[in-house]
């Protein structure tokens, strides 16, 4: 059966390019990048470029990256070095919508160690309430750390100019960039960014690695405390196979970035018009302007989402849901929840995230799979009756 | 993904019995559309209380339809008298198991059919008894009680996985726990 991936928000493929690059690495070339000899030290150099690699990627500079073992590692990370930068400070400001990945981080500090947080709410779009956002800073504030696009929606925070904001008040501003790399362009230089995380996965390199960008001048305090890895930010033996591998897909996001905003934009479009013109009872959820281009997350009434996505498995198409029966929580997303997202189409609501590598005969497959499995959950549903909610 | 039986899968993709039933006379309504799983049961039930037809119109995950179509396949030829002893177990045994956290569909479907039993028997189903705990499901303590005494739960995501009772706001949480406790302390 051929796979029609279009859960690109979860992982990518990891490319072939990438792939071809890693290999050597992995057999013959496997020296320690510390090592003073040649053999190590050739493993070393390639390390050094891939380094720079990704510093180009984001207008970094080489020195300013650090290497994690993923997004949720760089993003605990860039939150203790902060709180550890100002330990009397006891405030962090954020969102209602953040990734798990640091939201439970957040819960935690909250719990365990007497943190104040602030979670900024968003409205029915998905956009963050920024009048709140900036009355809430204050002198205890010891960090600002707010997603650029969210994992769910794809809806985009104005990281630029929130940024600037926060750094005029002297507060740390860190960056959950996971989503948002490689699919709309990011230039540390000209953001006020203090910190910013990503992840190899998201952008066709393998899992297990991923970046923290530390702007240079900022007493970062290690997260992983060991050896002088990483110029002692992160302890432990470099991944190389995985940075090298992270370094070349950040040469080819660069290249592809521009296919983000005009081919991947219009294979969404056409999906996202599509199905609401041939599916009744559908809306997209987020900002329809403020959104990644690759992100179409669409609710449908009065069906629940796990049986969409197990039917659309069925035929190979792989998307994601919203709904709590694929969470094993009982709600459904927290998102929605923030958005205040109807329960009508809260339940039944499918994430498409796309990549350079789907096509136009992808989405029509997508589009004429899910027209006929949204008509046969509606016909068993006690909600729909006569094409519309009852 | 879910870990599910072939029954699971098979009752899900081919459900007995969708639809509504022309001469039905008893329905049993559950669920609601906020909670993100409801079951509509229709009983066709002959003078001598006998179900000749079942069927079922529900809203939900892959093991609320299985589970909905294996308790129509389950009860029909019973009198209402064998179907009232229906329980969730036998409606997961059915299906050859529900992984945990989907428990609360076989729950359900046992639900409905009560209320649909009612329904064709002329008794109210009077409010129900004991303290509501949550709010979002609307469980009582009571309800909590019978659930973990019956299966043996020993955490509250175990009540969760049962009753969904704490899924929601997460509110009660604590109040489950206590409850909990207070089973356990009686032994």
């Amino acid at each position: 059966m051929k796979i029609v991936y279009t859960d690109n928000n979860a992982t990518t493929k990891v490319a072939d390019e990438v792939i071809e690059e890693m290999l050597p690495y992995f057999g013959e070339l496997y020296g320690n990048p510390s090592s003073m000899h040649t053999f190590g030290d050739q493993v070393g150099k390639k390390v050094k470029e891939a380094r720079q690699r990704v510093a180009d990627f984001i207008n970094a500079d080489p020195d300013e990256i650090v290497f994690t073992s993923c997004g949720t590692e760089s993003d605990n990370a860039a939150i203790n070095a902060a709180l550890l930068a100002f330990p009397e400070k006891k405030h962090i400001i954020t969102s209602n919508v953040e990734h798990p990945a640091i939201n439970n981080l957040y819960q935690h500090l909250k719990k365990t160690k007497g943190y104040e947080v602030t979670f900024i709410p968003v409205d029915k779009k998905g956009l963050l309430d920024l009048d709140l956002l900036y009355k809430s800073m204050s002198d205890n504030t010891a960090i600002v750390s707010l997603m650029w696009a969210n994992n769910e929606t794809g809806v985009l925070f104005p990281i630029e100019e929130i940024a600037k904001k926060v750094n005029e008040k002297g507060i740390l501003f860190h960056t959950d960039a996971v989503q948002a790399m490689g699919k709309i362009p990011i230039d540390v230089k000209k953001t006020n960014v203090d910190m910013l995380s990503f992840s190899g996965h998201k952008i066709h390199a393998p899992k297990g690695i991923g970046v923290l960008y530390v702007k240079k001048g900022f007493k970062f305090s290690p997260f992983l405390i060991g050896g002088h890895q990483e110029k002692g930010r992160r302890g432990g033996t470099e991944n190389t196979v995985s940075i090298i591998g992270f370094g070349k897909a950040c040469e080819l996001a660069g290249k592809n970035l521009p296919i983000m905003n005009t081919r991947v934009r219009e294979l969404r479009d056409y999906l996202q018009t599509q199905l609401l013109e041939k599916i009744p009872g559908s809306s997209v959820n987020g900002d329809l302007e403020q959104r990644l281009p690759n992100t179409l997350y669409i609710g449908f009434d009065a069906v629940e989402g796990e049986s969409i996505l197990l039917m659309l498995d069925r035929e190979g198409i792989c998307a994601s849901s919203g709904s709590a029966c694929t969470s094993g929580s009982l709600d459904p997303s927290h998102v929605l929840m923030a958005m205040k997202v109807p329960f009508k189409s809260a339940h039944g609501s499918i994430r498409f995230s796309l990549s350079h590598y789907n096509t136009k005969e992808e989405m029509d497959i997508i589009i004429t799979t899910l027209v006929p499995v949204i008509q046969k959950l509606r016909d068993m549903s006690p909600f729909w009756k006569d094409g519309k909610m009852v | 993904m879910w870990d599910y039986t072939d029954q699971v899968k098979d009752h899900f993709l081919n459900p007995r019995n969708v639809g509504e039933l022309k001469g039905a006379n008893a329905i049993g309504e559950t669920g609601s559309l906020n909670c993100g799983d409801a079951l509509r049961l229709y009983l066709k039930v002959n003078k001598n209380e006998r179900i000749m037809d079942a069927s079922f119109m529900t809203f939900g995950c892959a093991s609320a339809v299985a589970s909905s179509s294996a308790l129509t396949e389950i009860i029909k030829g019973m009198t209402l008298d064998e179907a009232a002893k229906i329980t969730n177990d036998d409606i997961s045994d059915y299906l050859g198991g529900l992984p945990k956290a989907k428990m609360h569909c076989s729950v359900m479907g046992q639900s409905a059919l009560k209320k649909a039993i009612a329904n064709f028997r002329g008794v109210q189903i009077l409010s129900k008894p004991g303290q509501l705990v949550c709010e979002c499901f609307e469980v009582t303590d009571l309800e909590i009680i019978d659930a973990v005494k019956a299966n043996g739960l020993e955490t509250t995501e175990d009540v969760t996985n049962y009753l969904k009772a704490g899924g929601g706001c997460g509110q009660c949480l604590d109040r489950i726990e206590e409850v909990l406790e207070s089973v356990k302390a009686k032994g």
